[in-house]
């Protein structure tokens, strides 16, 4: 960035001496910014346009860009009362405390594995189902399995929470009532950490495949139809069309969303999590997050500067990531990165 | 053909599987929600129940409860939180998409940098915090919900889309860019804007986030934050103990009152669900085209 901006002032600079050097030419005004003028006469040009846009702008200046000189009080030991300017410099101690305890290796990995988790499955999922719904003749058959597929998106995590509570709920859950029918002893679930990864992925699937359906049927239905015609005639048949056309084709969508999203790894769905387990400590084992840390870290401990460090660190990895799956989809998929 | 015969048998009926699966933990909270309250105690939660009862639900308006006073903080905010976002993101695209603005793109990238980069949640509040944002109505509104770029970039494409002449003439005509965005712009966008209007909605009517963060008085609960303290006033220390204690002698309907009042709060997405969805599907075609 900084490097196109410097080659764009020299190229300037060399436009104005290039126009000095003819005699008789009169400089010309506007030539900052490849000739388009400074802001300001762009905002003296168009006020109004400018007056419109103003709201969003001050939004976004509030909200984002305000937000990135307070990361400096990870380096703190911020204060409420003095604030961000008076509060005492402690240098690294804050993500020494982080690194040093317990809980900096378990909410990382489980961030990581829960997400590499609700990837792999979603993704295999979807996939599957926009296949196999394409392939269906049907249409009052898909029109009404896609909308029950898509209706658990609209539902929120916490009733999702109330639901994984009637199937799990040690006295009245559906699953503990059907495991003693077959006589086997009843299981506590709140209180055992490890099915937690299975039913959070479970949970997972069943809220967000109905979404990637829809774009990876829209995705399919953008394949040439002559390509299935020409495999028609040369014989293959249905399942011959779907492994040598439909897959292959739709690799690219695939991989473009898989390794975005992979760019989202470290950040954990504090939504999902808080509203199914919230602050059941037992079940923190597999199930804490660096997401639900921070959040304890900010509102139950009251330690900004704690919960700060930790969400230094996983914006940090986490830009890292966004930046490097960014630049492999520009590379391989020149129209589906993100910037 | 006749392998294709097996082919589509064995197609429907694993969508047919996973559209039960998609479906039926909704069905359950439906009949857990009509249950008696008695059978629930004798046999568990159940999908063909010993005894229907609409008890629950006749208690939940009978008392006057507190999930009404939520409704109305969750419809204020949805519909006040709505308008004003998509008032804000349309009039914002219309200046991204004016071709007289020179720096458009450079506002283009003022909006998308933060996207990707942010503070995360620490600055947010502590920004929230000194706004006043705390413990009021507006802290529902404003933090967060009110405005996101994503819906600004899908509403400047759309208007993109359009040919420049339609400004042109209008200017010729005489009118402002004020009035070319309300009056010209804004009518022939509500395809898109109808769109970002179900994001920022549906956006609002589920979040219980800002609540969480900066809302402490219970009179300004919106829905879900008060179904979250429902359930963890009610039931979780009940199960973490394991409760051996049957109370058979209970008969208010504490089991199927919880789920009923969930399913109260969810009443207005099923009742709109055919609109929603199908607007929902064009939002994600728009998008997924170039976001």
């Amino acid at each position: 960035m900084k490097q196109a901006k410097s080659a764009m002032k020299t190229d300037t600079k060399m436009k104005q001496a290039k126009s000095e050097m003819k005699p008789g030419t009169k400089k010309p005004v506007y030539l900052k910014n490849g000739g388009k003028g400074s802001f300001l006469m762009d905002i003296v040009r168009n006020p109004s346009s400018y007056l419109l846009i103003l709201p969003a702008v001050l939004y976004t200046l509030i909200f984002g860009y305000l937000t990135l000189p307070y990361m400096v009080i990870a380096f703190q030991k911020f204060n409420f009362r003095t604030g961000i300017f008076n509060s005492a410099w402690v240098g690294f101690k804050n993500f020494e405390f982080f690194f040093k305890s317990a809980s900096a290796a378990t909410v990382t990995w489980n961030t990581i594995r829960l997400n590499f988790l609700f990837i792999f499955f979603i993704t295999v999922f979807s996939v599957s189902f926009a296949i196999l719904l394409n392939e269906i003749k049907g249409k009052w058959f898909v029109k009404i399995t896609q909308s029950t597929f898509l209706f658990p998106h609209f539902i929120s995590w916490v009733i999702v929470s109330y639901i994984v509570y009637t199937l799990f709920s040690y006295n009245y859950g559906i699953v503990n009532k059907t495991l003693s029918f077959f006589s086997i002893e009843p299981v506590s679930w709140y209180m055992t950490p490890k099915p937690w990864i299975g039913i959070l992925v479970g949970m997972r699937i069943w809220q967000g495949t109905g979404m990637s359906v829809v774009i990876y049927l829209a995705a399919i239905t953008g394949i040439d139809g002559s390509l299935y015609e020409a495999a028609k005639i040369d014989g293959a048949n249905r399942w011959l069309q779907i492994k040598l056309i439909t897959i292959p084709l739709l690799m690219p969508t695939v991989a473009i969303l898989t390794l975005l999203s992979i760019g989202k790894i470290m950040y954990g769905d504090f939504g999902m999590l808080w509203a199914i387990i919230g602050d059941n400590g037992i079940l923190y084992p597999t199930t804490d997050v660096i997401d639900t840390y921070v959040f304890r870290a900010l509102r139950l401990s009251g330690d900004p500067s704690q919960a700060m460090a930790v969400g230094l660190f996983q914006a940090a990895i986490g830009f890292v990531l966004v930046y490097t799956t960014n630049r492999i989809v520009k590379k391989s998929f020149s129209e589906g990165a993100l910037f | 053909m006749k392998k294709t015969g097996v082919f589509d048998i064995v197609n429907y009926i694993l969508i047919t599987l996973f559209s039960l699966f998609c479906a039926l933990p909704l069905v359950l909270l439906v009949i857990v929600s009509l249950t008696d309250e008695k059978s629930i105690i004798k046999n568990g939660y159940q999908l063909i129940p010993e005894k229907f009862s609409l008890e629950a639900y006749k208690m939940i308006f009978a008392s006057g409860s507190d999930v009404f006073n939520s409704y109305l903080v969750t419809i204020f905010i949805t519909v006040v939180g709505t308008l004003a976002a998509v008032i804000i993101t349309a009039m914002a695209a219309y200046t991204l998409s004016n071709k007289n603005v020179k720096h458009r793109n450079t506002l283009a990238l003022f909006f998308f940098i933060t996207m990707i980069f942010s503070g995360g949640i620490v600055p947010w509040y502590m920004i929230c915090v000194k706004l006043g944002l705390r413990n009021n109505i507006l802290a529902l509104i404003i933090p967060s919900l009110l405005f996101n770029p994503f819906n600004l970039f899908l509403v400047r494409n759309y208007m993109n889309s359009m040919p420049d002449s339609l400004r042109e003439s209008a200017v010729i005509d005489g009118a402002g860019d004020i009035r070319i965005a309300f009056q010209i712009y804004l009518p022939l966008c509500i395809p898109v804007l109808a769109v970002i209007a179900l994001f920022y909605g549906l956006a609002y009517w589920n979040n219980w986030w800002n609540a969480i963060m900066l809302v402490d008085t219970r009179n300004l609960y919106p829905l879900q934050y008060y179904l979250l303290k429902l359930k963890s006033d009610m039931n979780m220390l009940a199960d973490l103990q394991g409760s051996s204690t049957v109370l058979a002698s209970i008969t208010m309907p504490s089991e199927s009152l919880k789920m009923a009042t969930a399913l109260i709060t969810i009443g207005p997405i099923i009742l709109l669900y055919p609109y929603l969805q199908r607007y929902f599907v064009k939002g994600l075609m728009i998008g997924s085209i170039k976001g």
